[in-house]
């Protein structure tokens, strides 16, 4: 997936906008229609939801999400239980309610790190160029030379399962493709006049990377950033899915659809609604990304 | 075509070093003492001295490096400590369920995939073209741990038409051993009932795992089948009079279909890092359920070994695959 997204941001880097778009009135009246659409609607919708769920879950969940209650063990979904409950008679909606915070915070935290590490190896690369720009792809090369999951599997497992340990295996792994996408930009735009004035003037490489080369080149890096919200999510599920992200007994969304599984043909509920709220949460963030893409990439392809 | 190979096979080396060291690096980064896994817990630190002296564990790193260079120059990947085999041996002994899991995915996104974008690509927004919008914007999030249990739940669950995991019934014996390949095995040696019941246990895993590539497969073969119908030459072939399955058949798909290939290319990677879940979910006996296995054994050798094997085959694989758009599109030049 990563892959193909990649190609397809590269190809929206050429400008596709005529005159008449670029105009303040036509370009509020393609935002408003943008951000009218239904598909958008729901996306915004669903992302204050999740918010809310994130900053809120604890309060808003109706029972602790780690209350045991052994005389209620496998209750089936009802007004008591809206999601049943699990072995230890644990209310799954509230679990699942409280899952949020993980789930979000990771793809936050993940595309934090990618972009920031993509930034500095990228533009690095293409700003210095020569012997730097070829030590510094090869090494993003060998990154990518590991099929997305396997890579990350080999650093969780060293690091040991936990959050944090999930997070640095993901954004490990996620880094290259933002490095490769900024050299290109940064590439793209460093023998502009204006960077070429800059310089003339005196900028500093830090201050003409930043606000003269960066600051023109970033939307299709925004892009890949949204597009990738809904990857990062399922992959650090599948990865706590594996036990190497959230620790065994976390209310982590992946973890639940684990600790469900073994009893999942007597009690369907304990996987379903774990692995559902991670299907929608990804879903609305896909959503999210397109509308972005809308917005940031006039006149590029939709993305499916 | 010559300076084309010789620069990719450079960077094959290239790939070998540098995921070793990475690995190596990687592999270092572990908290807990190798010495004290190996010896247990009550171990006086005169035998820690002695087990890390025999391991080689008390040189300096780049020594330890060249040694475990060396050794998978020579193919000796190790010993794992969960199966207590050479790592080598087991990587051959799980590998071709992985590449027949992998096949029957590939199979049945292009058999399935194909044929649903082609048909979307001639019906513009009717409704079997939404339909497979909406397939394909859900295939990109659905997490396939998730589906593989759902698919579990109800054809074997509900409906009992599927079993639910493994590669072949228990009480069944495998067919003798040729390739490791059991599709293949059975034919030649001609066992039908084993054949029979590899395609009854491969169906559900090898769907799941199709199921992200089935619907990129959908869209882009509609793309690209939008974008050649719109074409001079099949309006030509249209005015003089050939007929329109024709013209699709022999004149569109044909063209249409190499951004498919493509993107096939592309998703190897994609469909191996989902074989470790997909083989997890289904007790599938590939590699990735031997990695995740030798990870909850902190089988630490076991899995650094197998990440730089996957990653020399994928790269491997990689260059197969621009090889073969070179043949198939004589337009692409890549030297």
């Amino acid at each position: 997936m990563r892959d193909v997204t990649l190609i397809e941001t590269e190809l929206l880097a050429a400008p596709a906008a005529d005159a008449e778009s670029l105009l303040p009135s036509a370009r509020r009246k393609r935002l408003l229609h943008i951000l009218r659409r239904p598909s958008s609607i729901i996306a915004m919708l669903g992302v204050l939801l999740l918010i809310a769920l994130a900053l809120f879950g604890t309060a808003i969940a109706p029972y602790s999400p780690g209350a045991l209650d052994l005389a209620n063990q496998f209750s089936g979904p009802g007004a008591q239980h809206l999601f049943g409950t699990d072995d230890l008679g644990r209310d799954i909606f509230s679990r699942v309610i409280v899952g949020t915070q993980y789930s979000l915070m990771a793809v936050v935290i993940v595309l934090s790190i990618a972009l920031v590490v993509g930034i500095i190896v990228g533009a690095s690369a293409g700003y210095i160029g020569g012997l730097t720009d070829e030590v510094l792809m090869r090494v993003t090369d060998i990154f990518l030379a590991f099929p997305g999951i396997v890579l990350a599997l080999a650093i969780a497992a060293a690091l040991g399962p936990s959050i944090t340990n999930g997070v640095i295996a993901i954004a490990a792994i996620w880094w290259p493709t933002y490095a490769r996408l900024v050299r290109g930009q940064v590439l793209a735009l460093k023998n502009n006049d204006y960077v070429d004035a800059a310089r003339s003037l005196g900028s500093s490489n830090v201050r003409i990377i930043v606000s003269h080369i960066l600051r023109n080149g970033i939307a299709p890096v925004l892009v890949q950033l949204t597009l990738d919200m809904g990857n990062v999510l399922v992959t650090f599920a599948g990865l706590s899915y594996l036990g190497l992200g959230a620790p065994v007994g976390t209310a982590e969304w992946g973890a639940m659809v684990n600790a469900g599984q073994t009893n999942i043909l007597t009690n369907w509920w304990l996987s379903t609604f774990p692995g559902l709220a991670i299907f929608l949460t990804a879903l609305d963030l896909n959503l999210l990304g397109d509308m972005f893409q809308d917005i940031l990439a006039p006149g590029a392809a939709r993305r499916i | 075509m010559t300076t084309f190979l010789a620069r990719r096979l450079g960077f094959l080396v290239l790939v070998v070093l540098g995921v070793s060291i990475l690995t190596f690096v990687v592999s270092h980064l572990v908290p807990a003492d190798p010495a004290a896994l190996i010896a247990g817990k009550n171990a006086s630190p005169a035998t820690l001295a002695i087990i890390r002296h025999r391991y080689g564990l008390d040189k300096p790193l780049p020594l330890q490096y060249l040694s475990y260079m060396g050794g998978l120059l020579h193919g000796d990947l190790g010993l794992s400590s969960y199966s207590r085999r050479p790592i080598l041996d087991d990587f051959l002994d799980y590998f071709p369920a992985t590449i027949e899991l992998t096949f029957y995915a590939l199979l049945i996104s292009v058999v399935i995939g194909v044929p649903l974008g082609v048909y979307s690509g001639l019906s513009r927004g009717g409704p079997l073209d939404h339909a497979s919008r909406i397939f394909s914007i859900a295939g990109s999030a659905l997490p396939i741990f998730w589906l593989g249990l759902l698919l579990q739940l109800v054809f074997y669950g509900r409906l009992g038409w599927l079993p639910e995991l493994g590669r072949l019934d228990t009480f069944m014996a495998a067919p003798r051993h040729i390739t490791g390949i059991y599709t293949i095995d059975s034919l030649l040696s001609l066992n039908l009932q084993a054949l029979g019941n590899t395609l009854k246990h491969v169906l559900l895993p090898a769907f799941t795992l199709a199921f992200a590539t089935l619907s990129l497969v959908v869209r882009v073969t509609r793309a690209s089948m939008v974008d050649v119908l719109a074409q001079d030459y099949i309006r030509t072939a249209r005015a003089k009079g050939v007929d329109r399955f024709s013209v699709v058949m022999r004149h569109a798909l044909r063209n249409a279909l190499i951004p498919t290939i493509t993107l096939l290319g592309l998703q190897v990677g994609n469909l191996l890092s989902g074989a470790f879940l997909v083989e997890i979910v289904f007790s599938w006996p590939g590699i990735g359920f031997y990695s995740v296995n030798t990870i909850q054994n902190a089988d630490y050798q076991a899995i650094m070994s197998i990440t730089v094997l996957i990653a020399v085959i994928y790269t491997f694989v990689n260059l197969l695959v621009d090889i073969l758009y070179i043949k198939l599109d004589p337009r692409i030049n890549y030297a």
